[in-house]
């Protein structure tokens, strides 16, 4: 049967919830996910041949918080893994404070990882539900006002399942629901990895799929739409699929996707990366960002690997390379604050007028 | 169950015939005139102007509103037909849905369907009419119709709408939908929650964004083409039995947050149904709506039956000399909302949008 209203939120928790999110993707801003967690950074740290210790990842995210004033204007949000939210720099200055003395929202990744769905094709859901409510009271306390939570999908010949789907939308739901009775904003991350062959059109349609049954769990789980921000992944071709696409073929088919299924009343939607280079990423959010269709949302990033690469490779864990490795991020930082604002000409390609004209028309999608 | 690989649904060609009929109805503040009351129904309005309920009398009225100056076309983008009326003619014998199309107007019908009980709820009901609907699809495309509409009905009350009742009706227009676009017709899909009752607008908000939510996850279940459909929506008002009054820009604001929680940015217009609104306070309400400051991604426009034809009937009273009174108190009525479409609307006695502005509180109460 169908209850009375009970309201989840009161009128001021809703104000400081879309405050917040709005804060996060203000005009020309994205995220930099530096939430990896120990084992992620070991495989990025033995890239460079650098030892996985608590020592080098201070190091390292130092490297990334040091950055000058100029990324005021294009980072709104950092995710932080829990270790990094108490962590100080060489002057003993927390992370947490540095980056909020910048105005940058800091988040926290807050999932436990994925387990095994049984029954299914080696699909997963995601833990962390118990007690995450305490663990978001005092992320809260401790400087946090978002946080992450990040659920897999794949595509192949069965997958994914409808259960697949419904589990991972549900846990998802259950994780903003509880994020925002904590005063923190959930970024809701339902990826579809891009490994497989399948091809656009494919993705374009798992994706509608996905995100159709992720808003129906958060309308269903009474979450606050408006404070809230989506993490999805592009629509793009699998990994392995022979056909290429143009970053306006990828923008027209991920906006399509977005436009009929999330409602405007999300604030942002913040892409991941997934496996693209830093350039790819940022030529297809430059794309997105002019595409023609109506967008109702910020379109803007939210880059792990894409922010890091180059930045990662000139530091090498040498503290002499430490300046040179923040100018890499900052570089990266600025040029997708411009991709955010479909205003990055790219790095040296004729620009803007050739690529309006590669967009094909929408009712193809 | 496994995850089917993607059968499309309809082709490139099919999807961009439905997307321009769509934009069509709704471009530049045009709305659709619902002309569709069933027999019975006109015969209740008939029956408030003293004229009997006949087949002529119910031809020469739709005639008076169908042969009005071409100009109405700046405003009337569609009209719903009732099945009668599609295959009826004006005095010179000339059909009514040729002299619509020749104005510019897309013709619509009212599909056949009738509302059934749902057993073991408070007597809650769901549509039918999905038996041999594409053939009957078929022929109105044949016929010169280019959309449908399809009205379910859900109810606050006690334990109203329950979780069925907004499924299995959700369910069923997301069907018809299907089966519309399969046959070149633009499903207009209506679900409404009557303001019968004396709840308050806040529960009708509620209540509209369940709804709504179940609706598009249903639309999009059934492979259903967003770009190529229209809604018709209840606005979000209070009961009719509710003590507590509200304002034009409070109805607008609660209706719009509704909305851009669960109507997807590709669906092309957003056409209100009026429910028992008088005329003018479906125009205000609609102008409210078109200048309220959250996103709009679609276009609002109206659907409108009573509040478009009211004064016009009250100026027929079946009587062929009041043909240009009738026709002026509809052309009247057009012009208004197509201007509350834009947010342009000036009733005599208001000061226009810069007073209705500054009655926005701001949305975070919603």
């Amino acid at each position: 049967t169908m209850p009375h209203s009970n309201p989840a939120l009161s009128a001021e928790q809703k104000k400081e919830l879309s405050d917040i999110a709005l804060r996060i993707v203000a005009p020309g801003k994205g995220i930099l996910a530096a939430d990896e967690s120990v084992g992620s950074m070991a495989k990025r740290l033995s890239q460079i041949g650098v030892e996985n210790t608590e020592e080098n990842r201070r190091l390292y995210r130092q490297v990334l918080f040091s950055a000058d004033d100029r990324v005021k204007k294009c980072i709104g949000g950092v995710i932080f893994f829990h270790e990094t939210l108490y962590q100080k720099d060489d002057n003993g200055v927390p992370f947490v404070r540095t980056i909020q003395d910048k105005g940058i929202v800091v988040g926290i990744k807050v999932d436990k990882g994925v387990v095994p769905l049984a029954g299914t094709d080696g699909e997963t859901t995601t833990q962390g539900l118990d007690g995450l409510s305490e663990r978001c009271a005092q992320y809260k306390k401790d400087g946090a006002d978002f946080a992450k939570w990040r659920c897999v999908l794949k595509i192949s010949e069965r997958t994914p399942s409808a259960l697949a789907i419904l589990e991972n939308a549900n846990v998802l739901a259950r994780y903003a629901s509880i994020c925002q009775q904590n005063g923190i904003v959930p970024i809701v991350e339902p990826e579809i990895l891009p490994d497989g062959d399948h091809d656009l059109k494919r993705c374009q349609y798992v994706t509608e799929k996905v995100l159709a049954a992720v808003y129906k769990a958060l309308s269903d789980h009474h979450v606050y739409l408006e404070g809230t921000l989506l993490k999805p992944n592009m629509v793009t071709p699998g990994h392995a699929c022979p056909i290429k696409y143009s970053p306006e073929e990828v923008a027209m088919a991920t906006v399509t996707a977005l436009r009929r299924t999330v409602p405007p009343a999300v604030p942002g939607v913040t892409f991941l990366s997934g496996g693209q280079s830093e350039e790819e990423a940022s030529l297809n959010l430059n794309a997105i960002n002019r595409c023609p269709l109506p967008r109702p949302w910020a379109l803007t990033f939210s880059y792990g690997r894409a922010l890091q690469a180059s930045a990662l490779n000139a530091w090498r864990g040498q503290r002499d390379n430490a300046g040179a490795a923040t100018e890499e991020f900052i570089k990266r930082a600025e040029v997708n604050g411009l991709a955010a604002q479909g205003k990055y000409e790219g790095s040296g390609d004729d620009g803007g007028a050739a690529a309006q004209s590669l967009y094909i028309a929408n009712h193809a999608y | 169950v496994t995850m089917a690989h993607k059968f499309p649904a309809l082709t490139a060609d099919q999807k961009k015939e439905l997307s321009e009929i769509a934009q069509r109805i709704v471009a530049n503040g045009k709305g659709i005139l619902a002309a569709d009351e069933s027999v019975g129904t006109m015969g209740n309005r008939l029956q408030r102007i003293n004229v009997e309920n006949t087949e002529e009398n119910r031809r020469q009225f739709r005639e008076i509103l169908f042969t009005v100056d071409n100009s109405v076309s700046q405003s009337i983008g569609g009209v719903i037909l009732f099945h009668e009326t599609l295959y009826q003619k004006d005095s010179q014998g000339k059909l009514f849905r040729n002299i619509l199309k020749e104005k510019g107007i897309v013709v619509g019908i009212k599909v056949f369907q009738y509302c059934t009980i749902l057993a073991g709820t408070n007597k809650e009901t769901t549509i039918q009419g999905l038996d041999g609907l594409s053939q009957r699809c078929a022929q109105y495309k044949k016929d010169g119709v280019d959309f449908g509409k399809w009205r379910a009905v859900l109810r606050i009350d006690n334990q109203c709408p329950s979780a069925l009742a907004i499924q299995e009706n959700a369910n069923a227009l997301a069907r018809y939908a299907s089966i519309c676009q399969q046959n070149g017709l633009v499903p207009i899909v209506e679900p409404e929650v009557i303001p019968d009752g004396d709840h308050d607008m806040e529960h009708c908000q509620y209540v509209t964004e369940k709804v709504l939510a179940a609706v598009y996850k249903a639309l999009n279940d059934h492979h259903v083409y967003l770009e190529g459909t229209l809604l018709k929506p209840n606005m979000v008002t209070a009961g009719h039995a509710c003590t507590k009054k509200y304002t034009p820009e409070q109805v607008a604001m609660a209706t719009v947050t509704a909305l851009h929680r669960t109507v997807p940015a590709a669906v092309p217009g957003i056409c209100f149904l009026s429910g028992g609104m008088s005329e003018e306070d479906a125009t205000l309400n609609l102008n409210a709506i078109n200048l309220c400051p959250l996103p709009k991604p679609w276009k609002l426009s109206f659907s409108y039956g009573r509040a478009l034809q009211a004064s016009a009937l009250a100026a027929w009273g079946g009587k062929a000399a009041n043909k240009k009174a009738t026709q002026e108190a509809f052309m009247k009525r057009a012009v208004a909302n197509c201007q509350a479409a834009k947010g342009k609307y000036t009733s005599t006695g208001s000061s226009g949008a810069a007073s209705t502005q500054s009655l926005f509180t701001a949305n975070y109460t919603y």
